[in-house]
C-alpha cells in the first residue's frame, strides 16, 4: 500500500540557523516547497516545520526556536514561496523571520506592540484588527490606486484588490485577506476528534468532502485505522463530484464575464443539477456528513446503478457545452494570453492544482502520492499545459472534467457490485503523535497536519492549495486590463475562507 | 449558431415556486423537528449529542434550528425524539422562532414582527433590489445565493436583482458569523444603504456562528452588528430556503410567497 502521509516523528530537525541551509539543500535535490508551519509547544518555544513534498511523499525540516527567542533568519529570501506563510506566523504568533523582505500583516492586521491571540492567557479573547497597521498605499506620478472590496458588487467573498493604475492598465495590484480571518484551526481544539470532521468542512465550504477526507485520513493514519473498500470508493464519488461542480463554477464565472449568456445558463443548469444528484446521494448539497473517521456515515441513497445514470445523463450534456465554449471564439478571445503567470515563478513558487497545472506542473496528489481508491480505479491525470494563461487553466479543468465523471461513474459501478460492503471501521483510541496528509482538492493539494494528545485534538492545521496559490496571483497580473480581470480571478479558482483561514 | 439552438434544447426548467408547489424544494431535508418528548426524567445526553449546543433538554425538549448545522448526530441517535424535515419554508422574521417546537407567545410575536416589517416594506411594490455581504462564510452560501440566478430559480422572474451599489439596495444579504475584520465594511454599506431597507441573515454561521464560533476574531452571528430581520437557517441553506427568506423581506409571507 503506498502511503501519502507520514507520521512526523521521523522529521528531520535542525538549529535555526541553519533552517534555510537544508530547505534550499533539499529543493535542489528535486523536492518542491509545500509549506511552513508552526505551533506554539507548551515550555514557550515554538516549533517551526518545511513542509517538503518529494516524489512520493512529504518530508518535513524543524527547528525550535526558544522561549523568549522567537526570532529567525527569515526563509523568504531564499525561498520566496515562504513568504506568505512566514506572514501569517508572524500576525498569530509574534514570530519574528528576520529580514523578511516584505513583512507586512496577512490576515491579523495588529499594531507592532501588541501581544499575538495565540500568546494571550486566554487565546479567545477577542482581537481588533487595526487597519492602520497595514502599508500604506504606494504610488508614482501619476498612478493612482482603486481599492475594490471587501464587499464586492455581486455575490462574492469577502477580499480586497488594490488596483495600482495608470487609467487602463494594472502595472501593480496587492491583495488584502484578512477580512474574513476565522482563525477556524483554533475551534479545532474544543471539539472532539469524531466532531472535528464537521468543522474541516467548513474551513473551504465549496471543497468540504477534500477536508473532510483530508482530515480523516491523517486521524486514520494516527491511529493505524484501514478504511474499508467500499468506503473509499463512497469518497471517490463524493470528492470527484465536487470538482466536477468547482471545475464548472470556475467555467461559469468565466462566462459570465464573457457575456456568454446561453453557455451561462447551461453550465449553470448542469451544476444545479449536480448539486441536486450530490443531496440525492446523501441528503446534502455539499457532501457534508458523509465522510468520518474510518470510513463513510453510509451507503448511497439511491442505487449505485440510478446514480450512474443520471451522472452520465448530466455528463454528455455537459460535455456537449463545453465542446461547444472552447470552440466559441468570442469567449476564448477573452481568456488567451489573459494573466500569464511566468513559468519560472510557477516552478519556484511551486503552484498547485489546474493553476500549477496550466503552467506546466504536472503534480497532481491523486496520482503522485496516491491515496484511496484511486489506484484501483486507474486514475490517470489530464497532464499539464505550458500556456500559463486563463485559457489554459480553463482547459485543464474542461479535461479533468472528463477523467472525473469517468472516476465517479467507475466507482459507482464498483458498489453496485459490492456484495457485502462495510462502511465504516470503528476506531480504537487514537495514539499520541502527528499525521501530515495530503489529498487532491478542487483547487490542488490540500495539507492536513493533526496532532493528538490524551485522545484529545492538540493541533489541527489544514493546507488548502489556495493559501499558496494566492501569493502568486498578483504576479499574473503583466500588461493585463481592467476588463481582464474577471477571467484572471476565476482561472485562479480561488477560495477566500481557504486562504484566510 | 451552435448556441441558439443549446439554449432551446431544454424548454423552461424554472421552478414555478413560489406559485406552484416544487417537488424538490419541499422534499430537501431544510431543518430538525422534535417529533417526540422523552418520558419525563429521560432527557439526560441529550443535550450533549449536539456540537453546537443547538438542543436544549429542560422540561421540554427543543431544538434551536439557529444553532443547528443538519449534521444529524441527533437524528442518528434518538430518533423517536429528532428527525428531519423537508421543507423550503424553514426562514423566519424574529431569531426566537427559530425555536422548534415554539416557544410560549410565539404566536404573538410573530404576528407584531409581521406587522411592523409589513408597514416598513409596503413601498416595495413588486421589485426590490439586493446587496450581499460576506462577513466570514466558508463560501457555500455564495454559492447557493449564486444559484438563485440561475435558470432553474431564476431570482428576476421575481422581481429580485442583485445590484452592484448599497445606494439601489433595500435588501441586504449578509452570510458569515461575523469577522472583526468585516464589522466596519458591513456596517458602512449598512448604512449607505437608503431606507427603509432590510436585512436578511443567510446561513447557520451568520444567525449564531455556528461551529466556527468563538474564535478571537468571530462572532456569535451578524446579528449583534446589524438589525436582522429576516433568518434563514441552515448551514448551508438550500437556494429554496433562502428565496423564501427573500420573499419575506419583501412582505410576502402567507404560504407559498402570497401577501399574507
Amino acid at each position: 500500500m503506498s502511503v501519502a502521509g507520514i507520521a512526523l516523528t521521523g522529521q528531520v530537525g535542525v538549529q535555526r540557523p541553519e533552517l534555510t541551509a537544508a530547505v534550499v539543500e533539499a529543493l535542489s535535490g528535486g523536492g518542491r516547497f509545500a509549506g511552513l508551519l508552526g505551533a506554539p509547544r507548551g515550555d514557550g518555544s515554538f516549533e517551526l516545520q518545511a513542509v517538503i513534498a518529494t516524489t512520493s511523499g512529504f518530508s518535513t525540516i524543524a527547528t525550535r526556536l526558544p522561549a523568549g527567542e522567537l526570532a529567525y533568519p527569515s526563509l523568504s529570501l531564499a525561498v520566496p514561496a515562504a513568504s506568505w506563510y512566514e506572514r501569517e506566523l508572524h500576525d498569530r504568533y509574534g514570530v519574528e523571520p528576520v529580514g523578511h523582505p516584505r513583512l507586512d500583516p496577512l490576515v491579523l492586521p495588529l499594531p507592532d506592540g501588541d501581544v499575538r491571540p495565540a500568546l494571550q492567557p486566554d487565546p479567545l479573547r477577542p482581537a481588533t484588527p487595526d487597519p492602520g497597521a497595514l502599508e500604506a498605499h504606494a504610488s508614482g506620478e501619476g498612478m493612482f490606486t482603486i481599492p475594490y472590496g471587501p464587499v464586492r458588487s455581486g455575490v462574492f467573498e469577502a477580499v480586497e484588490y488594490l488596483v495600482e493604475t495608470f487609467g487602463e492598465d494594472i502595472p501593480r495590484l496587492r491583495t488584502r485577506v484578512h477580512h474574513k480571518h476565522r482563525a477556524v484551526d483554533v475551534r479545532f481544539l474544543a471539539l472532539d476528534p469524531d466532531d472535528g470532521v464537521l468543522l474541516a468542512e467548513r474551513v473551504e465550504g465549496t471543497a468540504s468532502v477534500a477536508h473532510a477526507i483530508g482530515y480523516c485520513r491523517a486521524l486514520e493514519e494516527l491511529g493505524s485505522t484501514p478504511v474499508p473498500a467500499a468506503a473509499e470508493l463512497v469518497r471517490v464519488v463524493h470528492a470527484e463530484l465536487e470538482r466536477i461542480v468547482n471545475h464548472l463554477e470556475s467555467m461559469i464565472r468565466h462566462t459570465e464575464g464573457s457575456y456568454q449568456a446561453v453557455a451561462n445558463a447551461r453550465l449553470a443548469l448542469h451544476k444545479e443539477r449536480l448539486m441536486r444528484l450530490r443531496a440525492e446521494l446523501c441528503g446534502n448539497r455539499f457532501g457534508r456528513n458523509v465522510v468520518v473517521p474510518g470510513g463513510v456515515s453510509g451507503p448511497l441513497r439511491v442505487a449505485p446503478g440510478d446514480a450512474r445514470r443520471e451522472l452520465e445523463r448530466i455528463g454528455d450534456a455537459l460535455a456537449g457545452d463545453t465542446a461547444a465554449l472552447m470552440a466559441t471564439p468570442s469567449f476564448l478571445d477573452r481568456l488567451r494570453g489573459a494573466g500569464v503567470l511566468p513559468p519560472e515563478a510557477v516552478v519556484d513558487h511551486g503552484a498547485l492544482g489546474p493553476v500549477g497545472r496550466g503552467s506546466g506542473l504536472a503534480d497532481d496528489t491523486r496520482s503522485s502520492r496516491p491515496y484511496g481508491a484511486y489506484p484501483d480505479l486507474g486514475f490517470r491525470s489530464a497532464g499539464a499545459r505550458a500556456g500559463g494563461d486563463a485559457l489554459a487553466r480553463q482547459a485543464v479543468r474542461s479535461e479533468e472534467l472528463e477523467e472525473s465523471f469517468r472516476l465517479a461513474g467507475e466507482a459507482l459501478e464498483e458498489l453496485a457490485h459490492e456484495r457485502r460492503p462495510l462502511w465504516r471501521e470503528g476506531r480504537g483510541p487514537l495514539p499520541d503523535g502527528a499525521a501530515l496528509v495530503a489529498v487532491e482538492a478542487p483547487q490542488g493539494e490540500l495539507l492536513y497536519l493533526v496532532e493528538v494528545a490524551g485522545g484529545r485534538l492538540d493541533r489541527v492545521k489544514p493546507r488548502p492549495a489556495a493559501f499558496h496559490n494566492f501569493a502568486l496571483f498578483p504576479r499574473a497580473f503583466r500588461g493585463d486590463i481592467f476588463t481582464d480581470f474577471v477571467f484572471i480571478e476565476a482561472s485562479f479558482g480561488l477560495s477566500i475562507a481557504g486562504v484566510a483561514g | 449558431m451552435p448556441w441558439v439552438t443549446r439554449g432551446l434544447r431544454e424548454g423552461v426548467v424554472t421552478t414555478r415556486y413560489p406559485r406552484r408547489p416544487d417537488g424538490y424544494g419541499e422534499g430537501f431535508r431544510a431543518a430538525v423537528a422534535v417529533v417526540g418528548q422523552p418520558p419525563s426524567g429521560g432527557s439526560a445526553g441529550l443535550a450533549e449529542l449536539c456540537p453546537t449546543g443547538a438542543i436544549a433538554a429542560g422540561a421540554k425538549v427543543s431544538v434551536d434550528r439557529g444553532r443547528c448545522i443538519l449534521c444529524g448526530r441527533c437524528v442518528a441517535a434518538r430518533p423517536e425524539i429528532f428527525a428531519f424535515e423537508a421543507s423550503i419554508e424553514t426562514s423566519r422574521l424574529h431569531r426566537n422562532l427559530l425555536v422548534t417546537p415554539p416557544e410560549e407567545g410565539a404566536g404573538e410575536l410573530e404576528r407584531r414582527v409581521r406587522d411592523a416589517l409589513a408597514e416598513r416594506v409596503r413601498h416595495f411594490g413588486r421589485s426590490f433590489h439586493v446587496r450581499h455581504v460576506d462577513a466570514g462564510s466558508d463560501g457555500s452560501e455564495e454559492w447557493e445565493i449564486a444559484a438563485l440566478t440561475g435558470p432553474i430559480y431564476d431570482l428576476h422572474r421575481l422581481g429580485i436583482f442583485f445590484t452592484a451599489s448599497p445606494r439601489h439596495a433595500d435588501v441586504l444579504v449578509v452570510t458569515g458569523a461575523g469577522t472583526a475584520g468585516m464589522t466596519e465594511p458591513l456596517r458602512r454599506t449598512y448604512e449607505a444603504m437608503p431606507d427603509p431597507k432590510v436585512v436578511v441573515a443567510v446561513g447557520t454561521d451568520a444567525v449564531s456562528g455556528g461551529l466556527v464560533h468563538p474564535t478571537y476574531l468571530t462572532g456569535g452571528g451578524v446579528g449583534d452588528l446589524v438589525p436582522v430581520d429576516v433568518w434563514v437557517p441552515g448551514s448551508p441553506p438550500s437556494p429554496f430556503s433562502i428565496l423564501h427568506g427573500l420573499l419575506l423581506a419583501m412582505g410576502k409571507f402567507g404560504e407559498r410567497g402570497a401577501r399574507r
